[in-house]
């Protein structure tokens, strides 16, 4: 039997096809303007015998396609748990939301936070100034050197954060450093909101981000522990959903 | 609305373009919020047609008032007592303060980051959109927040009309007899301003009228405790929104009638949901009319909402005043002692408030609470951290929302609504 999860994010989708128990496809498009028309040329080459949707375009899939949905916050416990089966905190930054969740013991979701309603401390934050420095949005977490040199973007809006980072280059900041000091304050956002909901071992980072080297070394300082990371941290939200789509039910505790 | 109104409205100085505007967007968004809900009570017709007539009928009924002398007092408080109003033979109206109208203007004068009510008011009156403060011959406002506080200089500057009672915020020996002081106060400007005096028999009369309205509400309140609810969360609160500006005695026999309606749907188990929905208690700011983004965000998804510890909702009938006063001393006493048994944020410390909250949630067989902050509306917010300390201790689980009235952060919003709502149904299988 096929189960697929299929995630529809503000800058990507996911989806994911079990085959059985085993994961056997794994497709990452941009979602672009014509989610509704990428979506189903990816069921329509896949042909899922169960599909559950996820992200927030969930509910295009369930208007059009009576798609079952579940949301991204529920997914992705059941994504994480399945990869690391004794997480309890799962940080989660994708392109215009962070989430922070909270497991009890079972694994089923106990508290969750999400970022304020603007894309500060987001993906979408990273991407802007990875070009605003001119930085290629893969390389960006490798290229941060040094501490930030005391620098700090202070703006809680990526706008302003902007014109922020074009002022110190302005001043003759390496950018290198700026580059630190911007992860650092992206960082400094999502720990407070980690800390609002309570930190618990272990911790797993979800989302595109996760790739990023340098928000990894500054959440395990910060922290003060491990932080794992699914070789595939951007499709755990896909991958939870299919396989609550293979269980046929939104019970995301193990089974 | 009709063209039979054109002349009513042109001659209080509204904004006529922008006022035809603001009615069609409140219709399309009732059409789509209140009018698609399915098992109404037949009882909500009544409640359909007064939103309808918002802003035609009722301030007809207000010009016919006003012509028989009597005066129009406008509020925007639970503590600005309505037994004093209506004691002078005058009409108690709740202020326009619940949609996104007029900012522009609002921000003139106001900071950008000011909640979203206050830019309302503010916006209501300098976009010229609101015939009940064009028809007020009095604002009675009130120190609660600082954000009202300051506003209310400028809208006295803007209207002259703004009399404003100061509010304590502790509920101390000093705070009552400030409160005491300043209820008698209200009474004194109510009778400059009407000519009318307050007598035992007037005071007697306005203290039953309030009593009845509140006993009608608190009746809807008890018959939402039913599993499976036998009305909507968005029915209620626009029940409880309506309740600020209809007329008392009409609204308290039409919600009577309707709760004898409920009253047969429970005993025969017919609700607007099956049994076993999960049940939703909304704490915080107040939900001013025609906000109902909150409740349309959480049916929407498949929840009840089944109560407001809130302004507009439990704080405004929980509690009666005894109306067994023999001099207008005593009633006077009476009232100060009742207003000050709500429980509003802007006092310290309000525990009161959390205790209301988690026996409202075992009364009302919540399984969750969502915690309802406008942005910057910070005694709320602050108090938070209170309800949410409190709730844990219950092991209710718990959502804290901070928003205003624009459409931008529904996806955000609506993702978080369901996934708490995933939450209680894990808390329900248990």
């Amino acid at each position: 039997m096929r189960s697929g999860g299929i995630d529809i994010g503000s800058r990507y989708i996911k989806y994911v096809v079990l085959e059985d128990t085993d994961l056997s496809e794994v497709y990452k498009l941009e979602t672009g303007y014509d989610p509704l028309g990428t979506c189903r040329d990816l069921i329509g080459t896949t042909k899922p015998d169960r599909l559950l949707a996820t992200g927030y375009g969930r509910h295009l899939l369930q208007a059009h396609h009576d798609v079952e949905t579940v949301t991204e916050i529920r997914a992705v416990a059941r994504g994480a748990r399945a990869c690391f089966p004794s997480c309890r905190t799962i940080i989660d930054i994708g392109g215009q939301d962070t989430k922070v969740v909270q497991l009890a013991e079972n694994g089923v979701v106990a508290h969750f936070e999400m970022n304020d309603r603007c894309a500060a401390g987001t993906g979408r934050f990273l991407e802007v100034m990875a070009k605003t420095l001119g930085f290629p949005l893969e390389q960006f977490g490798d290229r941060c050197l040094g501490n930030g040199g005391g620098m700090t973007i202070s703006s809680l809006c990526t706008v302003f954060a902007e014109s922020e980072v074009i002022s110190l280059i302005a001043r003759g900041a390496k950018r290198e450093a700026i580059a630190t000091a911007i992860h650092q304050s992206i960082a400094n956002r999502v720990v407070s909101l980690a800390k609002r909901v309570g930190v618990k071992e272990e911790v797993v980072f979800a989302g595109g981000c996760a790739r990023n080297r340098c928000l990894q070394r500054i959440f395990q300082e910060k922290l003060q522990q491990p932080i794992r990371i699914s070789d595939n941290p951007d499709i755990l939200s896909a991958y939870g959903a299919a396989l609550m789509a293979k269980a046929s039910t939104s019970d995301p505790s193990p089974s | 609305m009709s063209e039979k109104y054109m002349e009513m409205w042109r001659s209080l100085g509204l904004n006529l373009e922008a006022h035809q505007g603001l009615l069609a967007v409140l219709s399309d968004a009732y059409q789509g919020i209140y009018l698609s809900q399915k098992n109404r009570p037949e009882g909500m017709k009544y409640f359909d047609f007064v939103i309808s007539e918002v802003h035609g009928l009722r301030i007809v009924e207000l010009v016919e008032e006003k012509k028989k002398g009597k005066q129009i007092f406008g509020t925007f408080c639970l503590y600005v007592p309505e037994e004093l109003i209506l004691a002078v033979d005058g009409v108690s109206i709740g202020l326009c303060a619940g949609a996104d109208v007029g900012t522009e203007e609002a921000e003139k004068y106001l900071p950008r980051n000011t909640c979203a009510l206050i830019k309302a008011f503010m916006g209501f009156k300098l976009a010229g959109l609101c015939p009940y403060v064009e028809s007020s011959d009095l604002i009675i406002g009130e120190t609660t927040c600082d954000g009202k506080k300051k506003a209310y200089e400028i809208l006295n500057e803007i209207t002259g009309k703004v009399y404003v009672m100061e509010m304590p915020h502790m509920k101390s020996d000093e705070g009552k007899r400030l409160w005491m002081s300043e209820v008698k106060n209200l009474a004194a400007k109510l009778t400059e301003v009407s000519g009318k005096e307050i007598t035992l028999e007037k005071l007697t009369e306005a203290v039953a009228v309030v009593w009845e309205k509140r006993r009608a509400l608190q009746r809807l309140s008890a018959l939402r405790a039913s599993d499976p609810a036998p009305i909507s969360g968005l029915d209620a609160l626009l029940i409880n929104q309506v309740s600020f500006y209809d007329d008392p005695i009409r609204f308290t026999r039409m919600l009577n009638a309707l709760c004898d309606e409920l009253d047969e749907r429970v005993k025969n188990g017919v609700g607007v949901a099956p049994k076993g929905t999960p049940r939703i208690l909304i704490s915080g700011s107040p939900m001013a009319i025609p906000n109902w983004k909150l409740h349309a965000i959480i049916e929407g998804s498949g929840a009840m909402v089944v109560g407001e510890e809130s302004c507009v909702g439990e704080r405004n009938f929980k509690s009666q005043l005894d109306p067994h006063f023999t001099s207008i001393k005593q009633g006077l006493e009476s009232i100060a002692e009742r207003y000050l048994t709500i429980n509003c944020a802007c006092f310290t410390p309000n525990e009161g408030r959390l205790d209301d909250i988690r026996d409202m949630a075992a009364r009302l067989h919540a399984h969750g609470v969502i915690h309802y902050a406008l942005q910057f509306c910070t005694p709320y917010m602050v108090e938070a951290y209170k309800v949410k300390q409190r709730l844990e201790e219950k092991e209710v689980p718990y959502l804290r929302i901070e928003t205003d009235y624009s459409m931008e952060d529904m996806g955000q919003l609506k993702t978080r609504v369901e996934a708490f709502i995933e939450v209680m149904k894990d808390g329900m299988k248990k």
